[in-house]
């Protein structure tokens, strides 16, 4: 098996008198697409923002690439090789597409240490060059001078991945990649996220089974804030719990 | 709001504006208007003082009530200096900066991990403090301010003069605008705006977001600081008033008259204030109220601020 490069131990966290998260364990190996699912309310999103840095635990500890991350801020998690995108479209409006992208290029070379007060940002033809590439990657080549705003939604979803990528992760945390998204933009999503999965490893949260089970390699079941099976799609397909988390209706 | 992008025609309306200002001290001799060199010099050092909130207000996103603190501190340090024997601005002036843009960091550090309202009332309550210092504080000259002997020199060159004092105040608000404008359209100026408009993605993205802020309020602050000492030259006084909240709100006035997020918008804001003022005080003592309902008309017909009518920024 190969070695996992996000290890979630003992991951608990309360919200008032509601366990959002309790003794959660959960792996995700280098180079799989790793599929998080679960009823509406079940914990996956808390779940996530205590992977990506947003929220702390209670207790239990993440672990990301060798090392221990948990008390690490978002950003610092970031420039160690975890991107995420969100369930809500997330980036500039106001800004074109290429300038999104560059945004998230410049924070990975940047990382943190360097400021730039004098060379003005679009003369940084390296910069906008890489922007391009990522561009490329999720099929928005024609979109480069197009303002996020006016994008169709599928495109902003793709806009995100983009941004993600162009992070240069280790592992990609998708939430809900296909929201709101129509069937065709979703099928060409699914494609895309097949292509990506081919040199990243993925997280991926969705509530669209027929895409789950087509991309992952593993599902992992969140139900009520506990996991209750990992394993391989077929496996999760019968297992009974799962069947009666879901009453049948989408598996 | 949208991102900076400098307008075309940005270069040539900077150049015509440099070169009326340097003519400026000339006409007013000729047309026997001396007097109003000096009200000319408190607008540029207004206007520096007002760009350098509105770095931090509309690029940075960071509605700061205690602005006046770090122009009291550059106000206080000049006159310390000159207290202290260093009558020479190319040593002072500095000073100023670095006071203040340190104490910037110290509050900065503080309040910026707080948002809204909090943020507001902290740096607020800094201001408060740092007055109340001032006050308390005799060899400074507690309530009566620390007055200064004379205006300091510059190079060697005494800025007694009015017309010298002007181009000094206007070399310093010069040399800041270019820096705000390269910095706008830079790296940073990218990243500090797309702090103001989403500063989880930003977060998400790798960017250090809190570290950001820091170096943006330590700069504001630092600009507020030169203004500041210019401005206690321009008087002869560091008055605590200087460091009153009533202070900051003035300047949050000129920043939103002239426009948030404008280059200059600061600039603008201070020009109009500092005139109504001006001519409204011929009036009425009671000048404030029409500048309340001046304010009003501006809100209500001008949301973005004058700065805005103009079109000084695309994008």
């Amino acid at each position: 098996m190969a070695e996992a490069l996000l290890e979630v131990r003992q991951l608990s966290r309360r919200f008032a008198a509601v366990d959002a998260l309790k003794d959660v364990n959960f792996s995700v190996d280098a180079g799989e697409v790793h599929a998080l699912i679960g009823p509406n309310g079940a914990g996956k999103t808390t779940f996530i923002h205590h992977v990506s840095g947003a929220l702390q635990p209670d207790s239990g500890s993440v672990h990301f690439a060798g090392r221990d991350v948990t008390s690490l801020a978002m950003h610092s998690r970031v420039a160690a090789g975890m991107a995420r995108s969100y369930q809500i479209t997330n980036v500039f409006l106001g800004l074109s597409a290429l300038d999104n992208v560059a945004l998230a290029v410049q924070g990975r070379q940047d990382a943190g240490t360097s400021f730039r007060f004098w060379k003005p940002v679009r003369r940084e033809a390296a910069l906008f060059e890489e922007a391009r590439d990522y561009l490329a990657q999720v099929g928005l080549e024609h979109r480069v001078d197009t303002v996020a705003g006016n994008l169709a939604h599928g495109e902003q979803r793709a806009l995100e991945l983009a941004m993600a990528l162009a992070t240069q992760p280790k592992m990609l945390l998708l939430d809900e990649p296909m929201a709101g998204t129509g069937p065709e933009e979703s099928a060409r999503m699914v494609e895309l996220i097949e292509h990506l999965a081919r040199h990243v490893t993925i997280l991926l949260v969705e509530h669209d089974m027929a895409a789950v089970f087509r991309l992952a390699d593993r599902i992992s079941v969140l139900v009520n804030g506990q996991l209750i099976c990992t394993g391989e799609p077929e496996a999760v397909r019968a297992n009974p719990e799962v069947r009666r988390a879901y009453l049948g209706d989408h598996l | 709001m949208a991102f900076y992008r400098p307008a075309a025609y940005q270069k040539p309306v900077a150049i015509a504006l440099v070169i009326g200002l340097l003519a400026l001290p000339t006409a007013l001799t000729g047309l026997g208007q001396e007097f109003y060199i000096g009200f000319a010099t408190r607008v540029l050092i207004f206007a520096l003082a007002a760009s350098s909130l509105n770095l931090l207000l509309g690029f940075g996103g960071m509605f700061s009530l205690g602005h006046a603190a770090f122009f009291g501190v550059g106000a206080y340090t000049a006159a310390i200096c000159q207290q202290a024997g260093i009558n020479e601005a190319l040593i002072a002036f500095p000073l100023a900066m670095a006071f203040a843009g340190i104490f910037a960091l110290a509050v900065g550090a503080i309040s910026l991990r707080t948002r809204g309202v909090y943020f507001i009332m902290i740096t607020l309550a800094f201001t408060q403090m740092a007055y109340y210092l001032a006050v308390s504080a005799r060899s400074w000259g507690g309530d009566d301010g620390l007055p200064l002997v004379g205006r300091m020199t510059l190079a060697g060159i005494s800025l007694a003069d009015d017309t010298y004092f002007y181009f000094a105040a206007f070399f310093g608000l010069t040399v800041a605008m270019l820096f705000f404008s390269r910095l706008a359209d830079a790296r940073f100026g990218r990243v500090i705006q797309a702090i103001r408009e989403n500063e989880t993605r930003m977060e998400a993205l790798g960017y250090p977001v809190f570290r950001y802020r820091l170096i943006c309020f330590a700069l504001g602050g630092a600009l507020a600081g030169l203004a500041g000492a210019l401005l206690a030259n321009l008087t002869g006084l560091a008055s605590p008033n200087l460091l009153l909240w009533t202070q900051s709100g003035t300047l949050l006035v000129m920043v939103i008259i002239g426009g948030v997020g404008y280059l200059y918008g600061g600039a603008v804001g201070a020009l109009i204030l500092l005139c109504l003022e001006e001519v409204l005080v011929g009036f009425t003592p009671h000048w404030h109220i029409a500048l309340g309902l001046i304010l009003l008309g501006v809100v209500l017909f001008a949301p973005k601020g004058v700065a805005a009518l103009f079109g000084k920024k695309h994008g």
